[in-house]
């Protein structure tokens, strides 16, 4: 009965994703020294970097939105029992939804272009993810591997457009002819203009409040309706689910659709909030970034707006980083960045067992005391 | 007449011979579960030793510890007298003890004399190793009358023969001391009594039996000692002459139960299920059930007794609507209901069949989620759980609570998760979300397995109420004499066909067990009766 210990959310949720943090700085700390420079002056320097001053805390909010985007999009498949790789071409294929919509919609007035985006993006992202979805719950073609394809395949198909279609007459680059600015997403600092505040300018957008509103609506979505019950029944247990009357196939292309539309929502951020044009790779790996901040925050929006800060946190105080310390050049970053991910998604539970046995016999003992 | 029996027990030997077992304080927690507080075990020497205990009571840990699976924290283990450190299988082995586990580990395509030397294959050239263990076997199968063939394919086996060939594993490995593991569950009656055969020649050759089980039945019939276990401890010991179910049942449990289910007669009403020539396949296009035709009545209990696996299951499930059909048709309350035909489990519900299924973890419940997440479990629709578009989670909360005050469920708290509950009481949810319903229509399917004493009682009298109610039940269960002592009526399943239908007053195990090994029922009783 209640004798199985559970570990308090507490634990679960903040000590054990500490510790592991922890570890991979501690790592990290050590190849810094590897090389030579002082860890101590690395970490002022990220810190610094990322929240030091009002135009780099910008650049980190920005950061963090995509990876709230492309996290939130992991989760929700991952609720479903799916391992949604395709995250990255999903979000490469709402951008070509956005900038078809700017493009061509351009005749919708300005203030509805934001609702306009959304839904474009939610379409073309939920559409990638449509196929791979329908392959898993009717033909039983395995997520992982069909949504691998897809991005490979969505990588292709943007080439194409971009360099045959989208490429406006005359231009050497592959990218799309640049949006309407009067259509584009409004920055933070334009916003903060309109109430009479000053800020210094950053590619922070209204994506980032956006992103903040998804992460509401999936943690509604999830816990509190009939349509999230069905997706994590049939994510924890698809027999459980037909009994049910949970028809797993159906909850699976439902899932999926989701967590393709929100990776579809970072194209708001990069095209319509920043770059205003379709550019060639712009997805930049976030789409896989976005499973070890999925994995990092233990699927829920609150711990995915956390470990998107950091991720947030690490690019821009990075790319700070490999500008001040010559040394430590760009792989650097990647490679305090790749031991992030390794010891918070890929060695989650090293601690748990560990954690679990002190917690135990700690409990135990105040059990014993209260008793006597 | 005590005195009698228990002079012819041999007690006496214990001065000279060491028992074939000593365990001595044993100790072992995992994690907050204190699964062995402290054991000790003697079993004498060629004998037939019994441990009983509920679910949970922590025999199968006492005995994995024994056979090396699991490290004891504590305490120590001593075989024949001298004290042994056993790390692993193979330390078992190497002092004489072997195991047939509940489920079997063998490997079907091979015959049973490949699987018998799986592992003690002698060499790298198998044919000596094969020749030698030709002669070997014959010799005990000779020697115990194991009636068993050593070139049959394993898979091709009846369940009975296969727990044979791993009998015969554990002989060939030079086991003295033998441990079996709820060896009946898969068993007919006829079968169990063969097997029981087999263990008394075992005991005449000097081997001895560790029998693990829950069927106090067994304990009586077949053992010479019974050890008793609750809640990790080490309760009783016993001479089996000396005792009675009744007192090992209360033992087990710590308080008087009642074994005997008292019920009225049934008082059936009109027709609520008509099946009419059912089949049901696997998605691999195997036939589970053959034209199955039966009615279910209002206020009746209809059992469907059956060795698992005789298409049981899968008769349930395609009522509960989980199954699509291939042929047949059902009907509800005189409306066609066939599931597969666009009727799926949703509907059912809707049209008021409940289903309690047989397997709790895999489909009744989802063990990740809390008490009331698993309380709405198929009926998350239901609009009396909406708030809008919301889930109303506390109103969830509320019909939770009423449903566990109502069924007894411990501890009342909605919140908790569902694999924190006891077996006992998770049935107790799972029975509770589906009766409170109030449906037309009844499917359960083991509504005791791995359920404790107490709650079984519960359990009954609730599915006998909901009969008084003057609801239709169909009841589908391994246990015969839940079978027996439940139903008003008793269909009996052999490989997909229903062989006969029994009146429950009128029946006795002997004739069930014959008809579940698909003996036809007027010969089964002609040969019952012999």
């Amino acid at each position: 009965m209640s004798d199985t210990i559970q570990l308090p959310r507490w634990i679960d949720v903040g000590v054990l994703p500490l510790m592991n943090l922890v570890l991979a700085f501690l790592i990290s700390g050590l190849v810094v020294m590897a090389i030579g420079e002082d860890p101590t002056e690395v970490v002022r320097i990220m810190l610094y970097g990322a929240f030091g001053y009002e135009e780099a805390v910008g650049y980190t909010l920005y950061y963090t939105t995509n990876f709230v985007f492309t996290g939130l999009a992991f989760a929700v498949a991952f609720h479903a029992g799916l391992f949604n790789i395709g995250v990255e071409g999903q979000a490469y294929i709402g951008g070509l939804g956005v900038t078809l919509a700017a493009l061509y919609l351009n005749w919708i007035p300005a203030p509805l272009m934001p609702v306009v985006s959304i839904l474009a993006a939610a379409l073309f992202g939920a559409a990638w993810a449509y196929i791979p979805a329908y392959l898993q719950a009717r033909r039983g073609s395995h997520v992982v591997i069909t949504t691998i394809m897809f991005n490979f395949i969505a990588s292709s198909l943007m080439v194409y457009l971009l360099v045959n279609v989208l490429r406006p007459q005359g231009s050497m680059t592959p990218e799309s002819a640049a949006i309407d600015e009067n259509l584009t997403l409004p920055y933070i600092h334009d916003m903060a203009g309109w109430f009479g505040f000053d800020m210094t300018s950053s590619p922070l957008n209204f994506s980032f409040v956006y992103a903040i509103a998804c992460c509401v609506l999936v943690w509604l979505f999830i816990w509190h309706t009939r349509w999230g019950y069905a997706i994590r029944t049939v994510g924890a247990n698809a027999a459980a689910a037909t009994f049910a009357g949970i028809e797993p196939g159906r909850y699976i292309i439902l899932a999926m659709m989701i967590s393709g539309g929100l990776g579809g929502f970072m194209a708001l951020n990069e095209v319509m909030g920043v770059q205003h044009r379709l550019l060639i790779d712009f997805t930049a790996g976030y789409g896989f970034v976005g499973i070890a901040v999925a994995l990092m925050g233990r699927n829920h929006p609150f711990g995915i707006f956390l470990s998107a800060l950091l991720f947030g946190m690490l690019y821009q105080g990075g790319a700070e980083l490999s500008f001040e310390i010559p040394t430590i050049t760009n792989d650097m970053v990647v490679v305090i960045q790749g031991l992030v991910i390794l010891c918070t998604g890929a060695l989650e539970h090293m601690f748990r067992p560990r954690v679990t046995r002190i917690y135990t016999a700690w409990r135990l003992r105040q059990r014993a005391q209260e008793a006597a | 007449m005590s005195d009698t029996i228990h002079s012819a027990h041999g007690t006496g030997k214990t001065g000279t011979v060491p028992p074939a077992i000593e365990l001595r304080g044993i100790d072992k927690r995992f994690g907050a579960v204190h699964a062995n507080n402290s054991i000790d075990l003697k079993v004498e020497k060629g004998t037939i030793h019994g441990i009983v205990g509920e679910n949970g009571a922590g025999k199968s840990t006492l005995m994995s510890i024994l056979y090396g699976f699991y490290q004891a924290d504590a305490g120590t283990i001593h075989v024949d007298g001298t004290l042994c450190n056993i790390n692993g299988s193979e330390d078992a082995i190497a002092v004489g003890i072997g195991m047939v586990h509940q489920h079997f580990m063998l490997v079907e395509p091979f015959s049973v004399l490949e699987n018998v030397i799986l592992g003690v294959e002698g060499g790298a050239v198998l044919r000596e190793g094969v020749d030698k263990a030709r002669e070997e076997l014959r010799r005990l199968e000779r020697e115990y009358s194991l009636d068993i063939d050593p070139d049959a394919i394993v898979g091709e086996l009846s369940v009975g023969l296969q727990q044979r060939v791993e009998i015969l594993k554990a002989l060939y490995r030079g086991a003295e001391i033998l441990i079996l593991d709820e060896p009946t569950g898969v068993l007919t009656p006829q079968e169990a009594d063969h097997l029981f055969r087999i263990l008394g020649t075992l005991k005449q050759q000097g081997k001895t039996v560790v029998l693990i089980t829950h069927k106090l039945r067994e304990i009586m019939a077949a053992t010479d000692n019974v050890s008793v276990m609750r809640q990790g401890e080490m309760v009783a010991h016993r001479h089996t002459a000396d005792t009675s179910p009744e007192e090992l049942s209360e033992l087990m449990v710590g308080r008087k139960v009642l074994l005997r289910l008292e019920k009225g007669n049934a008082n059936p009403q009109g027709t609520v299920l008509q099946v009419d020539n059912l089949c049901v396949d696997t998605r691999a296009g195997v036939r589970k059930v053959k034209n199955a035709s039966f009615t279910v009545r209002a206020g009746e209990i209809v059992g469907i007794a059956g060795v698992s696996g005789n298409g049981q299951s899968e008769l349930l499930e395609a009522l509960g609507g989980i199954r699509a059909v291939s042929e047949g048709q059902v009907m509800l309350n005189g409306q066609d209901v066939t599931p597969g035909r666009g009727v799926g489990p949703a509907e059912l519900r809707q049209r008021g069949v409940a289903h309690v299924p047989e397997d709790r973890h895999r489909m009744a419940m989802v063990t990740n989620f809390s008490a009331e997440e698993a309380a709405i479990l198929g009926y998350q629709d239901d609009t009396a759980y909406q708030k809008g578009l919301l889930l109303d989670w506390g109103k969830v909360a509320d019909a939770t609570r009423h449903m566990m005050e109502e069924f007894d469920v411990r501890p009342v708290d909605p919140h908790l998760k569902a694999a924190n509950f006891s077996g006992g009481n998770q049935q107790k949810l799972v029975l509770a979300r589906e009766i409170m319903r109030d449906p037309d229509l009844l499917l359960v399917g083991q509504p005791t397995r791995g359920v404790d004493i107490g709650a079984i009682e519960f359990i009954h009298k609730r599915i006998v109420a909901m009969r008084d109610a003057g609801k239709a039940v169909l009841l589908v269960s391994v246990e015969l004499d839940e079978i027996m002592s439940l139903s008003d009526r008793i269909l009996v399943m052999c490989d997909g066909f229903i062989v006969g239908e029994v009146n429950a007053a009128d029946a006795n195990e002997r004739v069930l067990g014959l008809m579940m090994a698909g003996v036809d029922p007027k010969q089964a009783e002609a040969e019952a009766g012999k």
